[in-house]
């Protein structure tokens, strides 16, 4: 199994030599990078280019290592046995599976997803050390241990809210998803719009990374939100000389909602633009 | 093999284990990536590195070292020679192969050196570098770094050399590794916990009471989990006499960082006045008066003051006195009002204890601070976060 990309994804050399070590190695892939780069999307699309089914796991604040393996639903048994229900003399009935379960039990490859695992308590990871490890775990209700026949390809992706523990680094291999350059940038609008007019997907970029470049922004554009502006931009049908002007500097460019997410940076910008005007 | 690369990496402070060494080895065996260096540096990356902060290091270690494979003929003790040897037999067609045998290796290596010079004087003259590769041994060293760089790839294809050479993760390193195993354990006696929030776990005390209560019928409560809710604020004196201690800071800095789950930290300059920043890059131009950041944050925050408190005592006692800007309000004001705001504070000091008495600036603050200064040693550390969880 190698992945190299796919028809909707651009991945860097450098991504799909991580992923294919993590494949090959059959070690988790810890992603990080800017948030809108993609991270989410990976785990997808290595499962789909593989061909392999996905179990995706959102981790939340609140979010215990034990749910990935399973939950025993005490509450739920007690209240059936104080209605006299039959199922309540069988445990397993009360053991609901957890993603990494029904990944282990799948008898083929599979591709684990763990979004977000920096949202989690700071203990979440250790938790996992050895579940990850071994790829088996132990229910301690029913006295069995759950393994694994084939290891699942896990990916987990971080944006480094909190630092994670050493002892599970160790076990992952690491990719920082570096913002796309221009060119790279180019193919993944390629992907997405195929049949985007040339000069307006040029004339865009130019103005996307130039927004990007202004200093003391909340919140920079990223990928997904060209994609967005692009989207509009094709939808409203704006020509590519509406974004460059003679003086762009001057301009606030159309749509620009779509790029700037954070009141304060719409403000800045415009501040920004005044101030060019003023100058003129 | 590569035992000298992985110490290099470790010589050069990269959080780096053996674990991952071996990793890195099993990846190898198994052709994970291909032959070239480019596929090598992205796959050691992967291997080795765990944080983007550390790829920046990883870049200047990595470019250091394979620039010493192009002085191997002058420096024989540094040099891995079975990776080299290993990498160039890769690249060699059978005929050089038997050539090389029949030349011998130290014989090679010698022609390698005077084909290096001459190509360097060559380089300067315009011509190109990769071409000689056809008639010579040499040829396909075009991938070693040095030949690389001179060779000149087709325009648009990014190499690794042009990442690690431009060191585009400089940014990242901004913090310092994590040898500070201690500092958290000390400041892990900080923890608290709380029960807050969604009501998900079962209070079987209650229910049983509950369900007493009921005559048999069940009653269940529920009650929300425990979590670590302390709430951590460090403020951090920086530039100036603070140069001295930028390391032991750092290492508290990236400690507390990964052990509270509410931090938030802003930087000052030699005393607290009105402003306070989160950026030392855009300190001018990105200001938090501070009157904001005390009504952002609650008082069941603890606050954390990391500063030598070596200035003149003008700074602390003067409208005035600030050596950045005219201050309307002297700092001992500042410093009050935000004890006031944050009842529970302490104030750690880098400069070693016993020389506090000597500095009337230190004296006033800890006076302000009500005796809670501690020294910014370990000790020190343990004894602050007692105080503050008083």
């Amino acid at each position: 199994m190698r992945f190299e990309g796919t028809n909707t994804y651009v991945a860097t050399p450098d991504l799909m030599l991580a992923v294919n070590a993590a494949i090959t190695l059959q070690r988790p892939l810890l992603i990080k990078g800017e948030p809108g780069t993609g991270k989410t999307m990976l785990a997808e699309e290595v499962a789909g280019a593989l061909g392999v089914p996905l179990l995706q796991w959102h981790i939340k604040s609140t979010t215990k290592a034990q749910q990935g393996l399973y939950e025993y639903d005490a509450v739920s048994r007690l209240r059936d046995s104080q209605l006299g229900d039959e199922k309540v003399k069988d445990i397993a009935n009360y053991i609901v599976k957890g993603v990494l379960w029904q990944a282990f039990e799948q008898g083929k490859p599979s591709v684990i997803l763990i979004d977000e695992v920096d949202k989690a308590d700071i203990e979440f990871p250790n938790d996992l050390l050895r579940e990850l490890d071994r790829m088996e775990f132990h229910v301690y209700e029913t006295r069995q241990t759950i393994r694994a026949a084939v290891r699942p390809i896990v990916i987990i992706t971080s944006n480094n809210e909190k630092e994670l523990p050493d002892a599970f680094l160790r076990r992952c291999f690491f990719h920082y998803i570096k913002f796309p350059d221009k060119e790279t940038m180019g193919r993944i609008v390629d992907v997405h719009f195929p049949k985007l007019k040339q000069n307006l997907l040029r004339e865009a970029m130019e103005v996307f990374f130039e927004l990007r470049e202004v200093p003391g922004m909340k919140k920079k554009p990223s990928t997904s939100e060209l994609l967005d502006w692009l989207k509009l931009l094709v939808a409203e049908d704006i020509p590519p000389e509406a974004l460059r002007s003679k003086d762009r500097k001057t301009v606030v460019p159309p749509l620009a909602g779509a790029l700037l997410k954070n009141e304060q940076d719409v403000h800045l910008f415009e501040r920004l633009v005044f101030m060019a005007r003023q100058n003129r | 093999m590569l035992i000298d690369f992985f110490l290099h990496l470790k010589a050069k402070k990269l959080p780096v284990s053996t674990r991952e060494f071996l990793t890195l080895l099993e990846a190898l065996k198994e052709h994970v990536a291909g032959n070239s260096i480019d596929d090598f540096y992205f796959l050691a990356r992967t291997c080795l590195v765990k944080d983007e902060t550390h790829y920046d290091k990883f870049d200047q270690a990595f470019g250091e070292y394979f620039k010493g494979v192009t002085k191997l003929p002058g420096l024989d003790a540094d040099i891995p020679e079975e990776w080299l040897k290993m990498l160039m037999k890769k690249h060699l067609t059978p005929e050089e192969k038997a050539k090389l045998e029949k030349l011998g290796w130290d014989k090679l290596m010698e022609e390698f050196k005077k084909r290096l010079e001459e190509q360097k004087e060559r380089h300067a003259g315009g011509s190109k570098w990769i071409g000689t590769g056809g008639s010579s041994p040499f040829g396909h060293g075009g991938y070693h770094p040095e030949g690389i760089r001179i060779g000149g790839e087709s325009a648009g294809n990014r190499t690794a050399i042009k990442v690690w050479e431009n060191r585009e993760y400089r940014n990242l390193d901004d913090t310092v590794e994590l040898g500070t195993r201690n500092i958290k354990i000390a400041l892990r006696r900080l923890r608290r916990f709380a029960r807050e929030g969604a009501e998900d776990e079962l209070d079987l005390d209650g229910t049983i009471a509950g369900t007493a209560r009921n005559a048999g019928w069940l009653d269940i409560r529920m009650r929300p989990e425990r979590h670590n809710k302390v709430k951590v604020l460090l403020f951090l004196d920086i530039g100036g006499s603070m140069d001295d201690h930028i390391k032991v800071c750092e290492e508290l800095f990236s400690a507390a960082k990964s052990e509270f789950k509410h931090l938030e930290y802003y930087y000052f300059h030699n005393c607290i006045y009105d402003y306070v920043w989160k950026d030392n890059r855009r300190r001018h131009g990105e200001r938090f008066p501070l009157w904001d950041v005390m009504h952002k944050y609650g008082e069941d925050y603890k606050v954390v003051v990391v500063g030598d408190a070596t200035m003149s005592p003008y700074e602390i006692l003067q409208p005035g006195g600030s050596v950045e800007y005219s201050n309307e309000e002297a700092g001992a004001v500042w410093l009050q009002r935000m004890l006031d705001t944050w009842p529970r504070a302490v104030w750690l000091n880098p400069e070693p204890e016993r020389l506090w008495d000597y500095r009337h600036s230190i004296e006033l603050v800890r006076t302000i601070f009500n005796n809670r200064m501690f020294p910014l040693t370990l000790a020190g550390l343990e004894r602050a976060m007692r105080e503050l969880n008083k």
